[in-house]
């Protein structure tokens, strides 16, 4: 028999201990996956958004709006290349479904986006439609909207000029997101700024935000601080702070999630590390005589404790590999089944953290028992004392 | 039967000490789930509590049509005006209408413990009527603002969570520098808000109108009367609501999203709970397999053997789950935090452990405790009493 036959040999000898105390270990697997996936879209924020661009918003905050008019004291800011704005419409789909709606011009969002991929066709058709509007991938597909559509949106904010709030848009383009991850962001409407500035009842000349591209990234710094120089002490003074800060300050305002999620994670481990640890030294409690047989046959001391941490492992191992497989098919079905809105991928980085939960985990449960079984005097264990 | 039942309980009960390690994973485990269960439940119940705290039945809030949020609405002066005269509105101590022409705003905070990003807060300019139509609001440190000056009264619940709005400090809005001179608490979600002069606001922030209008009703039949001359006036375009009916229907998001959460949470934790139970039942009755076989030997039926085995496992979860509910109630309870409510604001509430979590949360896991004692307690109950006594 083989060293790895006998590790396999022991575990199985109590079935159902092992079976049971597997199925507790991919519990606690599944809910880690799960969690670690949430956990990370609020810790990281969007990673793959670098610092190739800046938002500037109003200092006070981003829905107090500002004036156009600043745009062109903006781009004439040394190290600016490109700027873009967008203002919050407010959209809603439907009886009270909530839709990401910015109006923006459209051949500003196109260069200063590049990762929006649309036939060019398709932007020149966005660029000359006043009430036209694109949408993203995954909202279009998620509601069957067909180019050439008109698609009713309503505003919770901003009436027409009659006093309505139901508003329409031709469909003109869909746009794609340049790879996976800005993919999984297609789930906003853009409509045209110029359109919706003349056409609603109150908001003249302001946006939100403005985004701007950087001809040099590395003079992210220093430009953001001009351009706050520059509207000080006015009644629209600004922040602008990367793309990056802005999207991670967006995600903290949903509040302290990131905690709350860490403390199930303990109470689920804790209790874990209680399940497998008592198994384990179970396990070895039986077997004391056996193990001073297997010292009397000549494994030394070490193999003994390698024995016994490799059951630990075993367990732990494939309670977490089955675990976390598990929670990654679940995370693409919730993936799926809310048409890509909310993104519970458990990608490489939870797998990571998985991996050494599970070499932790065996430690943990592992050590004291193997610790015990290396220290057995053959002659002691024998005898049963 | 039952003194038979009695007997092997206590049995089994007066030997949980000598194997405390394996049933301590029963306990801990159910206290896990328990304590997971009752933490998230409390936060949505805080969230409720501090809306549904907020309005008053005899208040209502008037938006511009359509709006569902102060924060989206926008009424101009005319618009206020004729609101505020309209019939079903209470008469105050002046005779004149008791209504509230207020505007919010939004300023950023930063979070204690953080340092750049900023959290929107709810700044509400209002009006003398403001602080009549809310008597639960008290001022607990300084003073009133001032009319005609930048002053602001900060609610306990933003200085409890943000920094830089201590009374003495200055807050920089729109190229101005605010004075902060009061704290007031209301134990609502206005603790989540600024107060400043209404006036001063609007020229701050170069609006000529009003976000809401909250009257207060004139009787029973108040709300009924003011909806229906609102909603026929041709110069008005308004939603009229009760203003508890407002804030509690801004509890609904909140409450599906937590409950969900603590629906999967709690029913992934109970499942591998229900089989650390089970592996420390069954582990409970084999070590005790010669003495059940004895037992019955001696003349005890399975019967009672499964019931005691099914009791410890119970007792055991009870345990458990009461210690969790209690972890819970000492970690969590009025535990203060803050998230994103309807207006785009902060909301700052605080956890709330109710009886009615508890008792759940005890239900729960006698549940699990049942689950995970009846195969070991069927099997103590089958075991065929000679190889028993023969077995070890």
């Amino acid at each position: 028999m083989t060293k790895t036959g006998f590790v396999f040999a022991n575990l199985f000898r109590k079935k159902t201990r092992t079976i049971l105390t597997l199925l507790s270990v991919i519990m606690a697997f599944l809910l880690f996956g799960l969690l670690q996936s949430v956990n990370h879209i609020f810790d990281a924020g969007a990673d793959f958004i670098g610092a190739t661009r800046l938002a500037t918003q109003a200092r006070v905050s981003f829905t107090q709006p500002i004036p156009l008019s600043m745009l062109p004291k903006i781009e004439s800011v040394p190290g600016v290349a490109r700027v873009a704005h967008m203002q919050w419409f407010g959209g809603v789909w439907q009886e009270n479904t909530p839709l990401f709606v910015f109006a923006v011009d459209p051949m500003r969002q196109h260069e200063v986006y590049p990762e929006w991929v649309m036939p060019e066709a398709q932007w020149k058709a966005f660029a000359n439609t006043r009430t036209g509007m694109v949408a993203g991938r995954i909202l279009a597909d998620q509601y069957g909207w067909k180019i050439g559509q008109k698609i009713p949106i309503r505003s919770n904010i901003y009436p027409q000029k009659d006093g309505s709030k139901a508003w329409a848009f031709d469909l003109v383009g869909i746009y794609d997101g340049s790879d996976e991850n800005w993919q999984k962001q297609t789930n906003a409407v853009f409509i045209n700024h110029e359109y919706f500035d003349e056409a609603n009842q109150f908001s003249h000349g302001r946006t939100n935000f403005f985004m701007i591209k950087l001809a040099d990234t590395n003079q992210a710094e220093k430009v953001s601080r001009t351009i706050d120089a520059m509207f000080e002490n006015s009644p629209d003074e600004t922040k602008t702070q990367t793309e990056k800060d802005f999207n991670i300050g967006f995600i903290k305002q949903i509040g302290d999630i990131g905690m709350i999620v860490r403390w199930i994670l303990f109470a689920v481990f804790f209790t874990l590390l209680l399940v497998v640890g008592n198994t384990m030294a179970q396990s070895v409690r039986e077997r004391i005589p056996e193990l001073a047989v297997l010292k009397t046959l000549g494994f030394s001391d070490g193999t003994v404790l390698w024995f016994v941490l490799a059951e630990a492992g075993a367990l732990c191992l494939f309670g977490g590999l089955v675990g976390m497989s598990i929670a990654t098919l679940f995370g693409a079905m919730i993936e799926k089944g809310t048409g890509g809105q909310f993104a519970l991928s458990v990608n490489g980085w939870v797998w990571m953290t998985g991996l050494a939960t599970i070499v932790l985990m065996t430690l943990a449960v592992g050590l004291l028992p193997a610790l015990r079984a290396r220290r057995l005097k053959i002659v002691d264990a024998l005898a049963g004392r | 039967m039952l003194s038979q039942i009695m007997a092997i309980t206590g049995l089994n009960l007066k030997s949980i000490p000598e194997r405390w390690a394996s049933s301590l994973v029963i306990v801990v485990g159910l206290a896990g789930v328990v304590a997971v269960f009752t933490a998230l439940l409390a936060m949505a119940a805080g969230f409720d509590k501090t809306l549904s705290a907020t309005g008053r039945t005899d208040n209502a809030i008037v938006l511009r049509g359509g709006s569902d949020t102060e924060l989206n609405s926008g009424l101009d002066r005319d618009s206020v005006t004729l609101i505020k005269q309209a019939a079903g509105v209470r008469k105050g101590a002046d005779g004149k209408p008791l209504a509230s022409g207020e505007m919010i705003v939004i300023a950023e905070l930063v979070r204690q413990g953080d340092e750049k990003n900023g959290a929107n807060i709810t700044v509400r300019g209002v009006d003398a009527n403001a602080f009549a139509l809310r008597p639960q609001l008290k001022i607990v440190q300084g003073r009133k603002f001032r009319t005609g000056l930048r002053e602001l009264i900060v609610g306990r619940g933003v200085t409890r969570q943000f920094q830089g709005a201590e009374i003495g400090k200055t807050l920089r809005m729109r190229g101005s520098d605010w004075q902060v001179v009061g704290v007031f608490e209301s134990g609502d979600a206005h603790d989540s808000e600024l107060w400043a002069d209404a006036e001063v606001a609007q020229s701050t922030f170069s609006r000529q109108g009003f976000s809401s209008v909250l009257v207060g009703l004139d009787g029973a039949n108040g709300l009924k009367t003011l909806q229906d001359q609102l909603k026929t006036d041709p110069r008005l375009t308004v939603d009229v609501k009760g203003e508890q009916e407002y804030f509690s229907g801004q509890t609904k998001n909140f409450r599906k999203q937590i409950g969900f959460l603590a629906g999967v949470v709690t029913f992934i934790m109970a499942l591998g709970a229900i089989f650390a139970a089970l592996n420390t039942m069954y582990a409970a009755v084999a070590t005790r397999a010669k003495e059940i076989a004895t037992l019955r030997a001696i003349g005890f039926g399975g019967g009672p053997v499964l019931v005691s085995v099914m009791i410890e496992s119970l007792v055991l979860a009870f345990v458990g789950g009461a210690l969790g509910a209690l972890i819970a109630y000492l970690l969590f309870n009025n535990f203060s935090v803050s998230t994103l409510g309807e207006n785009f604001t902060q909301v700052v509430f605080a956890f709330k452990v109710t009886p009615a979590l508890v008792l759940t949360g005890l239900v729960i896991s006698l549940v699990i405790g049942f689950f995970g004692g009846l195969l070991p307690a069927w099997r103590a109950a089958r075991m065929p009493v000679t190889t028993a006594l023969r077995a070890g």
